[in-house]
């Protein structure tokens, strides 16, 4: 795990939405959200899950990869940058590359937006807000070692299984200890913990 | 990293630490972190400052800053590190500040003969002297007592003080009381039986600490979302967490247990497990024969109420009464925390001796860890109660009815001990007097009971017959848009003052911009309302800083004292918490750790508590139980949530959850019908609550609000409604009825351009926020 990253954890996730209302407070992309909040059971339980750019490392932003304009850009310390406004041609390859469902295209400017880690804060040391204001810490920005001092014996993953492919991602999902063996929630199945084969 | 590496884990469990900077108020410095710089006042960040303060809304009160341009007008909000709060906030805490330029803003008086006529805007010269000239009228035909005033807990302290003065020194009647009288008055009773205190005992810092947390009657998730956050620390550090709620919420569906229960049978829940605990012999007798009175009635009491018998009553299974005994009373230290959902009721007082009676008998009580509170759902709905705005109190909690309390007040006022009027009725009670014209004019201030009091028909109906009625408020809200004149005031923003949140701490907010033209403090117009009725000698208050020095005076040597607490005092540590008598004191952050409490004989009084069914009587025609609360994006009675962008898109309107077992879908127009009417709502179809129970979330006004139906019965003790069950039937229906949107004065932008924030607003066809799709 590269330094401070987002740390996902579902378990806490409330539903709230101030990540949402944090998003849209932040100034780089003031008016619109860049988070979503899925509901993973609707109907049978409130369980919620935020989605934010998972800020893929291997293989680099596949939406990066597919972008026929080069407007995805990714920094050195691994965030990918949401479409500079004056390359993006609107044309939706992302959207369709992004195997999370994150970016997704401005019908009205043409442009595409996503999460790109709050750069503006996250640059002069500030947490993105979203993980700022979550009231649960179900969103939590900081090190692996800064999250384990928190919540004793946290676990995380930061690969997932896409049939052969495997994607490993600059933000994490936090793993709860006890049911390992169960999906990532989400639908993504843990393969390995601590060292051990769980499939 | 390579892909065979996929996951990262921790090689053994860490030691549990508990973070430093959670130290209970009081006992350090305030300190401001988080890469913003230390002193935050004057901090100038591209030319914008930073004002900290906190939250408007409910009782955690959330440290924030407001984000203030170079014109010096309210633009944003920043997080801030307080010690309550640790940055965090939920969406009406983000989005709070866009009330404060808001379009919709009231900024100069409206007035009007009578409700015939259309408002007109008006000088403040004119609204004062209107108003006066209608009190002078009514109390010259009908007596001082003709007259009402209703306050607000989302006032300061300091206005909270004034108000209760104003009534009884200026108008010199009885009838004043509060809308707090709605949200925890329940626990405020049941807290000073038992204990001669009202207020939580322990502060959230101590929800770490503990080994078992139960939470009865609270949707902390989505009422006190920020509270969330103490409740996952102490599960991260291994504590059980026990959810009493008939719905499954967020934070039920990760409890280890979570009792389901029938709505309006706590009582016969908490009995059930403290009969449980008797019988298993896990009392602390000890603690019990040191510190109590009461224990041999109340043992007898729950002997009559084996898990067998509640397990009927509750409507859940025996052995969850027996689970629940085991964890808690086994636990080493647990603590229980409870809000409307078992005080709302016309059991409320007895609902919350039966939580203590638990908490005593277990001895979880009085140490770091373990102890008992209640979670406020108004900003100031624990200071709003404690210096005089309620019927029954004067300054400092005193009783209005004990001579020695009335001569210690009308010393501080100048008064004789004669002009003070005695003990009123309660804000209900108050709209039936209305009905029956023995009140016929009101003030109301920063309240809206067209939204927030139960059978709206009744409230409507005592409102319509009052033959004068002022509001002050910075929105025009469902109420004031009924007055004669309603008094442009100014929001949390533009004035200074203290709340005590849910843990008893005080914390000041600070003015991050001057009001707009024409608009005035609530100071201000009570002051002047006061000097044009003759009183003006007691009413000599240039602002809140005036005001709070003389309530520090008035409270000082009784049990709520404020003696010790300063505005800069506050300033330099983020907060105290009361009894503070003198300005070196630490504040208590944690009562009764000697065992002691504030009755006279310094001993917890456990009661005897009966449980009897609800007001509202379940039969063939009215089968199901409905309860109603709060959704996440918005705030009590919507007046100032409503009109927020965000927060309307995040949930444009209410619903009615119910169980898949009544064969409803999704969005299916549902007709709820109560004894008292019937209104219609999008079906969210859920298993997250009993077949038996139906839930609407109670924001919003007729003909889609949850207060239409509900029923206005009092709990004997304490006055509240019993908002929390009332007896209903669901049909199918043709239509849902549509979300009116709130008023606005003439000539104000109007609803709903005014609200949109910043993104396309959905249209507010469907529910949101609690997973809506059906199972597939
Ligand atoms: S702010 Fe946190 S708890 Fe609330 S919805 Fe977002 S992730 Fe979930
Ligand atoms: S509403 Fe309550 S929890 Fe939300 S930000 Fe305000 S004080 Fe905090």
């Amino acid at each position: 795990m590269m330094g401070r990253t987002i740390f996902i954890d579902p378990g806490r996730c409330i539903g709230c939405q101030a990540c949402v209302s944090a998003c849209r407070e932040c100034d780089s992309h003031r008016g619109k959200s860049m988070i979503h909040l899925d509901y993973t059971e609707p109907g049978m339980s409130v369980a919620s899950l935020p989605s934010v750019c998972m800020h893929c490392e291997d293989p680099v932003a596949p939406c990066a990869e597919v972008c026929p304009a080069d407007a995805i850009l990714v920094t050195a310390d691994g965030v990918v940058q949401q479409a500079d406004t004056t390359r993006c041609i609107g044309c939706s390859n992302c959207v369709n590359a992004c195997p999370f469902g994150i970016p997704k295209i401005d019908l009205q400017a043409k442009l595409q937006m996503k999460c790109n880690l709050c750069y503006d804060r996250t640059a002069y040391g500030l947490a993105p807000m979203c993980a700022t204001v979550c009231p649960t810490g179900a969103l939590f920005y900081g090190t692996l070692e800064e999250l384990q001092a928190e919540r004793p014996g946290v676990q995380v993953a930061d690969s997932f299984v896409f049939g052969d492919v495997v994607v490993q991602t600059g933000v994490a999902m936090v793993v709860p200890a006890d049911k390992v063996q169960w999906p990532v929630p989400g639908g993504l199945p843990v393969v390995e913990v601590n060292g051990v084969d769980v499939r | 990293m390579t892909a065979t590496d996929p996951i990262k884990a921790a090689s053994r469990p860490v030691p549990v630490s508990i973070d430093p900077s959670i130290a209970p108020p009081g006992t350090r410095n305030f300190r401001d972190a988080g890469g913003i710089p230390a002193d935050k006042w004057h901090a100038d960040q591209n030319g914008e400052t930073l004002v900290p303060t906190h939250c408007c809304f409910c009782g955690v009160q959330c440290g924030m800053y407001l984000r203030v341009d170079k014109g010096g007008k309210v633009f944003g909000v920043e997080p801030r590190n307080h010690d309550i709060n640790r940055m965090r906030l939920c969406p009406k805490g983000i989005n709070a500040y866009q009330q404060v330029n808001h379009p919709d803003r009231l900024t100069a008086p409206l007035m009007r003969r009578s409700r015939d006529e259309e408002f007109k805007e008006c000088s403040w010269d004119e609204a004062l002297d209107f108003t006066v000239s209608e009190i002078r009228r009514i109390q010259e035909a009908h007596g001082n007592d003709a007259f009402g005033l209703l306050g607000g807990a989302s006032l300061f302290s300091e206005k909270t003080y004034l108000v209760g003065k104003f009534a009884r020194v200026a108008l010199k009647t009885k009838h004043v009381d509060y809308n707090g009288r709605l949200c925890m008055v329940s626990a405020a009773g049941a807290n000073k039986l038992a204990f001669g205190i009202d207020r939580a005992g322990n502060p959230f810092s101590d929800i770490l600490l503990t080994d078992c947390l139960l939470i009865a009657g609270s949707n902390v998730g989505e009422c006190f979302p920020v509270m969330t956050q103490y409740l996952w620390g102490a599960r991260d550090r291994g504590a059980s967490l026990i959810v009493i709620d008939p719905r499954e919420t967020a934070i039920a569906r990760t409890a280890d247990i979570h009792v389901a229960l029938k709505p309006g049978t706590d009582s016969a829940f908490f009995n059930a497990v403290l009969n449980v605990v008797i019988a298993e012999g896990l009392t602390d007798e000890a603690y019990i024969a040191a510190n109590t009175t009461g224990w041999d009635e109340v043992k007898k009491t729950v002997a009559e109420y084996p898990p067998s018998r509640s397990a009927e009553i509750c409507g859940i299974p025996a052995s969850q009464i027996v689970q629940v005994a085991r964890v808690f009373a086994g636990a080493g230290k647990a603590m229980a925390w409870h809000a409307r959902g078992i005080e709302h009721h016309s059991q409320g007082v007895e609902n919350c001796l039966s939580v203590i009676n638990l908490c005593v008998a277990t001895g979880h009580i009085g140490k770091p860890g373990a102890g008992y509170g209640t979670i406020t759902g108004q900003g100031n709905g624990q200071g709003g109660r404690e210096h005089g705005q309620k019927s029954d109190l004067l300054p400092g909690g005193r009783s209005i009815t004990n001579p020695e309390h009335r001569q210690q007040i009308c010393q501080i006022w100048g008064i004789e001990e004669s002009e003070l009027p005695g003990a009123g009725t309660s804000m209900m009670e108050m709209v039936w007097q209305m009905q029956r014209r023995e009140i016929r004019g009101l003030i109301g201030i920063c309240n809206n009971p067209f939204v927030s009091l139960p059978n709206y028909a009744v409230v409507k109906d005592g409102y319509d017959t009052a033959e004068f009625h002022a509001q002050f408020d910075f929105f025009l809200s469902e109420t004031a848009a009924n007055a004669h004149v309603v008094f442009p005031v100014t929001t949390w923003a533009e004035d200074e003052g203290v709340m005590a949140n849910a843990e008893a701490r005080v914390v000041k907010h600070n003015k991050a911009q001057e009001p707009p033209a024409g608009v005035r403090t609530d100071t201000w117009v009570i002051c002047e309302l006061a000097r044009r009725l003759g009183a003006g000698k007691h009413f000599d208050f240039p602002g809140s800083r005036e005001v709070f020095e003389e309530l520090r005076v008035a409270s000082a040597g009784t049990v709520n004292d404020y003696y010790g607490i300063t505005y800069e005092r506050l300033d330099e540590t983020g907060g105290i918490v009361w009894p503070c008598p003198s300005t070196e004191h630490p504040g208590t952050p944690r009562l009764f750790e000697d065992g002691r409490t504030y009755h006279a004989d310094r001993k917890i009084h456990m009661q005897v508590v009966e449980w009897h069914p609800p007001m509202d009587a379940y039969t063939e025609e009215f089968p199901l139980s409905l309860t109603t609360g709060r959704t996440v994006a918005h705030f009590l009675s919507g007046n100032q949530t409503r009109r927020l962008g965000a927060l309307v898109e995040q949930t444009p309107r209410p619903w009615v959850e119910v169980h898949p077992s009544h064969g409803f879908h999704n969005g299916d127009p549902v007709r709820v019908v109560t004894r008292r009417g019937s209104e219609v709502f999008p079906a969210l179809v859920t298993e997250a609550i009993r077949p038996d129970t139906v839930f609407i979330p109670y924001h919003w006004p007729v003909p889609t609000a949850a207060n239409a139906l509900t029923i206005d019965a009092l709990d004997p003790r304490s006055k509240i409604p019993e908002y929390k069950v009332c007896a209903a039937r669901i049909e199918a229906a043709e239509r849902v009825d549509e979300v009116p949107a709130p008023p606005t004065a003439p000539g104000h932008e109007a609803y709903p351009e005014a609200q949109v924030s910043r993104t396309d607003p959905l249209p507010p066809t469907s529910p949101q926020g609690r997973g809506t799709a059906e199972r597939s």
